[in-house]
């Protein structure tokens, strides 16, 4: 970029906030996604909504990309540099701005983090249930963005169903407010549906408006292992179909469990095929009669070592260990690359199963987890980067996988986008038309294509790093050692 | 581009490329790290100084000026180890890039590195020498001197800083522990352990009540205890601040020492030592001539709060009423991992009213030397544990390290507060005293 755009991007954060030394632009080369890095030009952190759309002014003019983004923990790429780009960081807009407990709603801005709004809501009795495993770090900015979801999904949704109003600026610069607090709302379009889990390829959010509903008194937290993992997948077809609807039912198997345990030792059973970690809530009995029709269930699937946490600190322990179960897995290999293949939840047995396949065929480790009572899966090859050819064969797993997934009815991605990760098998998911149909969405409201391009639909630029090296390619790293 | 001696050095001192490489950098350490959370910029986390020392092993970015910067702003409390669940070696990385910053011409001035080599290589490592430092900083504080220098410095508007950082020098004790402790203490009762204690540095000097009182409650708990005369500074201060070198000699010294007597347990007190000491193991792995004296050091080291948690202890002691909170020094939780023992410890005090502290594996900032060599980021990292401990309404704070307890007596004055600063091991020694 030229040392003269770079001046003018300058001035319109001014100094403090701008940031282009070597050192911030690696630093802000990447996000939780493996392999995939490229330098941004500079990075800046805005300070009003006029100072945003002056930069995508600015963009439109001088022909440079914006890339938005919050905490960088997301695992499609969708905060990811391309070439000639800026990185528009928007962790510092983190404030609480109202929570309205006659409406039930919380307005906050993009940069909260996910789990101190759960905090500050929860200390007045309400809830907001979408928690990702990063949920600690994660930005609510980067939740709406990606339409994230996590381990309540099943009962609770994911973050659309939490999201009343947003409001942006739009990538030719303009001011756009959609929704509010009214519970419904059918005048025009539904924008809000089309900017959620638009991967911040349609605007920049400044504000979002969240719905909150009351918080759940009371909760039973079961977990249980199973000798053989198909039994595990058949416990959840029973949970399912006893029409019991579970705040969680989440999918461990061998391989991670270990590695859990490795990090967090608190006493996972290391030789079983499979765990399932079950939580039901809600307000009275109906809590207990269902934790023990749960029970009851899982005991006539051969479930071994059924446990219920004793007290809420139990609870919380078993699940912030199922949390961790994604970087935990790199203890047993450096570059865990995690998808989120999901099937309807009839089919999981099956895709559990052939995740198993695609480990086999392929040569790959491959650690499997996920949402169970959502079908949404997260098997995750256990890789190392520096090994190419090993590489190779993961995504050739991954090939497999997904197009298992969709011959079973289900899709290449359940909650993490698709971004520069995923935007190959798109079409397959989407279908031709589908592509189509957003790429004229994209056209029209980006006409210039400024905002975050290459992610989602495959319009140029590429995100293309440099690949990591071994220390032994280094030029004269023997002679030393 | 990166000259051939830096180059070398960095081929000498950065860990492998798979430690390295293990960061996958998902971001969960965010959370958790104290710069981050001060400047929300990546290169102030975990994940970007890895990546930094990442680019600059693979020699695509040069070492610089801000490059040691952020390498020195890490407090290197390791919250980010403890919750990293890769297990990332995060400590073990950014100390080995600090010893290629004091290898380098990057980083502070000259002369600034020669100071600091000078104190900690030969002040600090020569304990003879420190405590001579140290008897004339007695003489300071006791005899009018400090109230009068502090007087003449106030005038010039110049030395308010220094006049700040002069308050957090510690308080010199009277008598030196090493001095005031017979080699062997012979218990009490029958004896149950052979303990071996370790007395610290700046715990001998500055906080030697600390070491009695260690050594008394051990006396009370059927323990045996040696104190080698002519042990040395353990060599963590060494190792945090790129004195890797320095470190391992110390740390050899103390395996000579320590190999003539017979002992269960190696007690410290401080968190900061017994961390570093449980780590000779890993330092001399590799030594043909040490790593079988490090192996039977470091399994014997523990924590007071460790032995003490893990015996039957002694019940003669009375009911403390105070109200009582607990703040975890880094190099104990995050290093050490001990966070139960101490909790169990305090809880053996009967009628103790334990007020848990928000945020407790929060750094206060102490860091080590970090306090004095980077005082305004320390004092910004100490407000945040000033708020959380206002909140508990605490009449006492304990905690188990020196650097804490001098940090957390710092921002008490500062802000003003009504709350003791007490070491586990004196609480402890308080309770039993009340029974006499």
């Amino acid at each position: 970029m030229q040392p003269s755009i770079l001046e003018k991007i300058k001035k319109v954060v001014g100094s403090k906030h701008y940031y282009d030394s070597p050192e911030d632009r690696i630093s802000y080369s990447f996000d939780g996604t493996p392999m995939l890095q490229q330098l941004p030009e500079a990075v800046v952190f805005p300070q009003n909504n006029e100072q945003i759309s002056e930069l995508l002014h600015l963009a439109n003019k001088e022909k440079f990309a914006i890339i938005p983004r919050g905490a960088g923990t997301g695992l499609s790429g969708g905060s990811i540099p391309v070439e000639n780009s800026i990185v528009v960081v928007m962790t510092k807009w983190n404030k609480l701005l109202e929570i309205d407990s006659a409406n039930l709603t919380a307005l906050v801005e993009p940069g909260i983090v996910t789990g101190v709004l759960q905090k500050e809501v929860e200390k007045l009795g309400l809830f907001y249930p979408p928690d990702p495993g990063s949920m600690n770090v994660c930005t609510i900015g980067g939740n709406v963005a990606e339409n994230a979801g996590g381990l309540r999904g099943l009962k609770y949704g994911v973050t659309k169903n939490y999201v009343l109003g947003v409001e942006m600026i739009l990538p030719t610069g303009e001011f756009l407010k959609i929704g509010g607090k009214s519970v419904k709302d059918v005048a025009g379009y539904n924008l809000k549906d089309i900017v959620i889990g638009s991967e911040g390829t349609l605007g920049i959010f400044t504000k979002i408006l969240l719905k909150l509903i009351p918080l759940p008194t009371k909760s039973k937290t079961i977990t249980a292992n199973f000798k053989k993992i198909i039994d595990s997948g058949k416990s959840v077809a029973d949970i399912i179909s006893s029409q019991i609807t579970p705040s969680m039912v989440e999918f461990l198997d061998n391989t991670t469990m270990n590695c859990v345990e490795d990090y967090t030792k608190i006493g996972l059973d290391r030789n079983s095929e499979a765990m399932l970690l079950i939580e039901v809530d809600g307000r009275g009995s109906s809590v207990d009669e269902d934790a023990e029709t749960i029970v009851s269930i899982l005991k006539k699937n051969n479930a071994v070592q059924i446990r219920i946490a004793e007290n809420a600190a139990e609870a919380l322990l078993l699940k912030t260990a199922r949390r961790s179960a994604f970087s935990a897995l790199a203890r047993r290999k450096p570059t865990t690359i995690l998808e989120d293949a999901t099937v309807p939840r009839s089919e999981l047995p099956v895709m559990i199963e052939k995740v198993r396949e695609a480990a086999s065929n392929f040569n790959v480790a491959i650690g499997n987890f996920g949402h169970a009572g959502d079908g949404n899966l997260h098997p995750t090859c256990l890789t190392d980067e520096r090994d190419s050819a090993e590489i190779t064969r993961a995504h050739k797993a991954f090939a497999f996988i997904f197009n298992e997934a969709i011959k079973l009815g289900g899709t290449i991605t359940g909650e993490h986008g698709t971004g520069l990760a995923k935007k190959d098998f798109l079409e397959s998911a989407v279908g031709k038309e589908g592509i189509e149909f957003m790429k004229k969405i994209k056209m029209v409201v980006d006409p210039n294509n400024v905002l975050n391009p290459g992610k989602i639909l495959t319009l140029a630029p590429r995100c293309e790093g440099a690949l990591p090296v071994k220390r032994e390619q280094i030029p004269d790293y023997n002679a030393h050692h | 581009m990166i000259s051939p001696k830096d180059k070398a050095v960095l081929l000498k001192f950065l860990p492998n490329d798979d430690i390295l490489t293990q960061c996958m950098h998902c971001g969960m350490c965010l959370a958790t790290c104290p710069t981050y959370e001060l400047t929300k910029l990546e290169r102030s986390s975990p994940r970007g100084r890895i990546k930094l020392i990442k680019y600059v092993a693979e020699g695509k970015l040069e070492l610089s000026n801000l490059f040691a910067e952020e390498m020195n702003f890490c407090l290197d409390c390791q919250a980010c180890e403890t919750a990293c669940p890769a297990g990332v070696q995060y400590g073990k990385m950014v100390e080995s890039a600090r010893v290629v910053i004091e290898h380098s011409n990057v980083g502070s001035s000259k002369i600034n590195k020669v100071i600091k080599k000078f104190l900690l290589n030969s002040v600090v490592a020569k304990h003879s020498r420190l405590k001579l430092l140290a008897r004339f900083l007695y003489f300071y504080q006791n005899f009018g001197i400090r109230t009068i220098a502090i007087k003449l410095l106030s005038i010039f508007p110049f030395a308010k800083k220094m006049i700040e950082i002069e308050s957090l020098t510690p308080k010199i004790s009277k008598v030196f522990s090493s001095e005031g402790l017979k080699e062997i203490t012979f218990p009490e009762n029958p004896s149950k352990y052979k303990i071996a204690f370790s007395t610290g540095c700046i715990m001998d000097i500055a906080f030697a009540e600390i070491n009695f009182d260690t050594v008394d409650v051990l006396q009370k708990n059927q323990c045996e205890i040696i104190t080698p005369k002519n042990q040395v500074c353990c060599g963590s201060l060494h190792a945090h601040n790129g004195e890797i070198e320095k470190a391992k000699e110390l740390a050899k010294k103390n395996l000579d020492i320590f190999s003539e007597f017979e002992y269960d347990f190696l007690i410290s007190n401080s968190a900061g030592c017994g961390a570093f000491m449980k780590e000779y193991i890993h330092l001399f792995v590799d030594d043909p001539q040490y790593s079988e004296k490090a192996r039977g050091f470091s399994i014997r080291v523990k924590d007071i709060s460790e032995f003490l948690a893990n015996i039957e202890p002694n019940k003669q002691m009375s009911p403390l009423e105070e109200k009582v909170t607990y703040h975890d020094a880094c190099h104990l939780c995050h290093s050490q991992k001990v966070m139960e023992e101490p909790r169990k410890v305090l809880q053996q005090i009967p009628g103790l009213n334990f007020i848990p502290l928000e945020e407790s594996t929060w750094c206060c900032g102490s860091a080590g030397i970090y306090n004095v060599t980077r005082h305004d980021d320390a004092e910004k990292i100490l407000e945040r544990k000033m708020k959380n401990l206002q909140e508990t309404g605490a009449d006492v704070v304990v905690t188990g390290n020196p650097g804490c307890i001098g940090q957390l007596k710092h921002g008490i004055e500062k802000y003003g507060l009504k709350m003791e600063v007490l070491h586990t091991i004196s609480l402890v020694k308080k309770s039993m005293d009340r029974n006499i």
